[in-house]
């Protein structure tokens, strides 16, 4: 289990403290206004920042002295996602060898999951051949490869059309949530929330609250969401 | 407390360029200062050095800022088929060596040359190109292209809505936007050029000379080369060094403007544009300035170009080793320092600016003498020097670009695991190939046609291409020697195009 322990973080001026557990298993939405500090939770989840004090745990374990790579997660950012120049395969590839020294079973198994997303004959081609929706389901086939237990997603769909986007959210349901990780995303729109999450962690006014079930949250929103979702909302 | 996730790239290449080029600048001067002969004071001729650099870089640079204004604001107004192609030869001085422009101004306005042949026609006197003027002259040649480019980027920075403002309430476009731009523009143009005049070498050794049209630099050379005096000479590379400290000092707060010419190519719509003839005789008068030289460096080097003596396909050969060598040392320098990032890299990648060849070589005749005869690691120092001398343009191109892939990546290739060697081969070196390819290009081309360094150290079997050209001039072959500019013309621009094509060729 993903535990965040008197977690405090500094950014600047911005300070941002959580105490709380991601249900292993389950879909955890971060929700809240812009700049409350959703993208530097996730990036401390991640290891790009370290906490001023208190301890990312994973299974009990502090998590502080874990390179980003060396922890079990996944990360797809809001953009950048993959090297324009390198090809599709290379790119999921990354996941297994990070040094492309591929073998040809690597290269099997990269062509089995690009077919899993939708990606099917799509190995050769440079990320530019894509469109938005095929290179976002490029990145996922990376996650869906590097199989760790944990995926963060900080709004990397945010740029695609409403309609790909729920497209993007149900492929990250079926594919990557039926595997029993623990997802965590990032989003500004509780549309998104109510698609996949099964609860809802708030961000606002410097604090990440404990998790609340999706259903429960918008059933009866606290002060903080309703200000932030607008009156008649929720 | 989790440590800071910045290791992504290998430690010890920085560490080793970054160490390299301190013991190359700060190295130099410090055995410079060691043994120089403090308690012997200036001479009279060494204050007269003093006062010909000074001068004669202060009229260099106001004479290419004043002339280089009126072409500038012709190329800001007009439009006209080749104009681009002019712009983009504005940029070559820069890849030209020195020796070859000074053998093509000579064929302008040397003794025998269209000039003189002209005015000795006319019944006048013929003018002498050697001594004050004449330094001043090549300075102009070699920096009033730079000159142009700096102000034609400062009246191409002036956003079209200011022209569309001054055109709807009848105003000056010359008060009102023109004159601030150049009151900006300007005093900062002056300062680079004038710092680059002040550690011109190798046009004072060519056209200067004699009591009277003396540099530091010179001064430097000729007591190391000609009287062996290593402590004058330390003492001489310490002023130099003081004179070109106070420059940078002051070019230091004013960020070089790169000299690419991106962008350039834009011409702003006005509405102020009467008078064209005048506009197009200063644009026609800096092209026949700029090109006839070049031309007579073809003209005069073809024709002896197949019965040149074997010696100068030789030096042609040890040139071009050393300029592919100082260039991928100067690229791969260049790539450690931008990886690693940080303000003691900048720092380390302006220190080339501050020194000059001639100082930097005296340090290192100095350190090596004791130890192996100088002209036995001629090649291998002139590298080096030249390397490090080429690394802050090298670093200019190259640092931007490495930042931008490490802030867009830099993440994503951290949680991939993608660090250290597998980083560089697999992300950064396909994504900064273009930038890289044209330092390359800049490093190879700068050494081509250094004469500087070299002149301290070589003997008769390490001559370059340049050293034996101005050795050929020195006994007036002036066929061989105008073969021998033609070649190394040819070879320098050849291999900044390779270089610079390398890097754009599509994988």
């Amino acid at each position: 289990m993903l535990e965040c322990k008197a977690l405090e973080l500094r950014q600047g001026d911005f300070v941002l403290s959580a105490d709380l557990q991601f249900a292993p298993g389950k879909v955890t939405a971060l929700i809240g206004p812009s700049g409350a500090g959703k993208s530097t939770l996730l990036g401390a989840l991640a290891g790009f920042l370290a906490p001023v004090s208190g301890a990312v745990l994973w299974d009990s374990r502090d998590l502080a002295y874990d390179a980003p790579g060396d922890r079990p997660m996944s990360v797809l950012f809001q953009d950048n996602n993959l090297f324009p120049h390198l090809t599709i395969a290379q790119n999921v590839g990354l996941a297994l060898r990070p040094n492309l020294r591929l073998s040809a079973a690597d290269k099997d198994r990269i062509s089995d999951v690009l077919a899993q997303v939708g990606l099917a004959g799509f190995d050769h081609r440079k990320p530019a051949a894509l469109s938005g929706g095929q290179q976002s389901r490029a990145a996922l086939a990376r996650v869906l490869i590097a199989d760790r237990p944990i995926v963060l997603l900080d709004e990397p769909f945010a740029a695609l059309g409403p309609g790909l986007k729920d497209d993007m959210l149900d492929l990250v349901q079926t594919q990557l949530a039926a595997g029993r990780r623990t997802l965590i995303m990032v989003t500004h729109d509780p549309a998104d929330a109510k698609r996949i999450a099964d609860q809802v962690v708030l961000v606002a006014d410097g604090v990440a609250a404990a998790p609340v079930g999706t259903d429960a949250l918008f059933a009866d929103p606290p002060a903080a969401l309703v200000s932030y979702l607008g009156v008649g909302m929720g | 407390m989790a440590r800071s996730p910045v290791a992504i790239t290998p430690f010890w290449p920085g560490a080793a360029a970054a160490a390299l080029v301190l013991l190359l600048t700060i190295g130099t001067l410090a055995a410079v200062a060691w043994r120089a002969k403090w308690d012997a004071g200036l001479s009279v001729a060494d204050w007269a050095a003093i006062r010909f650099t000074i001068v004669q870089a202060l009229v260099s640079a106001g004479l290419s800022v004043v002339l280089a204004i009126p072409v500038a604001r012709a190329l800001a107004r007009r439009r006209f088929a080749g104009r681009q192609m002019l712009i983009t030869l504005l940029g070559a001085p820069f890849l030209l060596p020195v020796i070859v422009a000074v053998l093509g101004l000579l064929a302008v306005f040397g003794r025998g040359g269209m000039v003189n042949n002209a005015l000795t026609g006319l019944g006048f006197e013929p003018i002498s190109i050697f001594g004050f003027h004449g330094v001043v002259l090549a300075h102009v040649f070699f920096n009033l292209p730079l000159a142009i480019r700096l102000i034609l980027q400062g009246w191409l920075a002036i956003p079209a809505e200011r022209f569309r403002l001054a055109a709807t309430l009848n105003a000056s476009v010359w008060r009102m936007l023109e004159w601030p731009m150049l009151r900006a523009v300007a005093p900062s143009t002056f300062l680079v050029i004038f710092l680059i005049c002040l550690t011109s070498f190798a046009v004072a050794l060519t056209l200067g000379g004699g009591p009277r049209a003396t540099t530091v630099e010179l001064a430097i050379y000729q007591a190391l080369r000609f009287d062996f005096d290593l402590g004058r000479a330390a003492l001489l590379a310490c002023v130099q060094f003081a004179l070109c400290v106070m420059a940078a000092a002051v070019v230091w707060r004013i960020s070089l403007v790169d000299g690419m010419g991106a962008g350039l190519d834009r011409v702003v719509q006005r509405w102020d544009t009467d008078r064209p003839v005048l506009d197009y005789i200063f644009i026609a008068a800096a092209t026949v300035f700029l090109l006839l030289p070049l031309s007579m460096v073809v003209l005069r080097g073809l024709p002896g170009l197949f019965d040149l003596p074997t010696s100068i396909w030789a030096a042609a050969l040890r040139s071009v080793i050393v300029a592919i060598g100082s260039a991928m040392l100067c690229v791969a320098m260049a790539l450690a320092l931008a990886l690693r990032g940080g303000a003691l890299v900048s720092v380390i990648g302006v220190l080339p600016l501050a020194a000059s060849g001639l100082v930097v070589g005296t340090g290192a005749f100095l350190i090596v003498f004791p130890f192996v005869r100088p002209s036995d690691v001629a090649l291998i120092v002139t590298m080096l020097v030249n390397a490090t001398l080429a690394l802050p343009f090298a670093l200019r191109a190259v640092a931007p670009a490495v930042a931008a892939v490490q802030s867009d990546f830099g993440r994503l290739a951290i949680s991939l695991n993608l660090t250290g060697w597998s980083w560089v081969r697999i992300v950064v070196l396909p994504r900064v190939r273009r930038p890289l390819g044209f330092a390359a290009g800049l490093a190879a081309a700068l050494s081509m046609g250094d004469l500087g360094v070299i002149t301290l150290f070589a003997g008769q079997a390490q001559e370059t291409l340049p050293l034996a050209m101005y050795r050929l001039m020195g006994a007036y072959r002036m066929a061989d020697a105008a073969g021998a500019a033609l070649v190394l013309l040819a070879l320098s621009l050849a291999l900044f195009w390779i270089c610079d094509r390398g890097g754009r060729a599509d994988a």
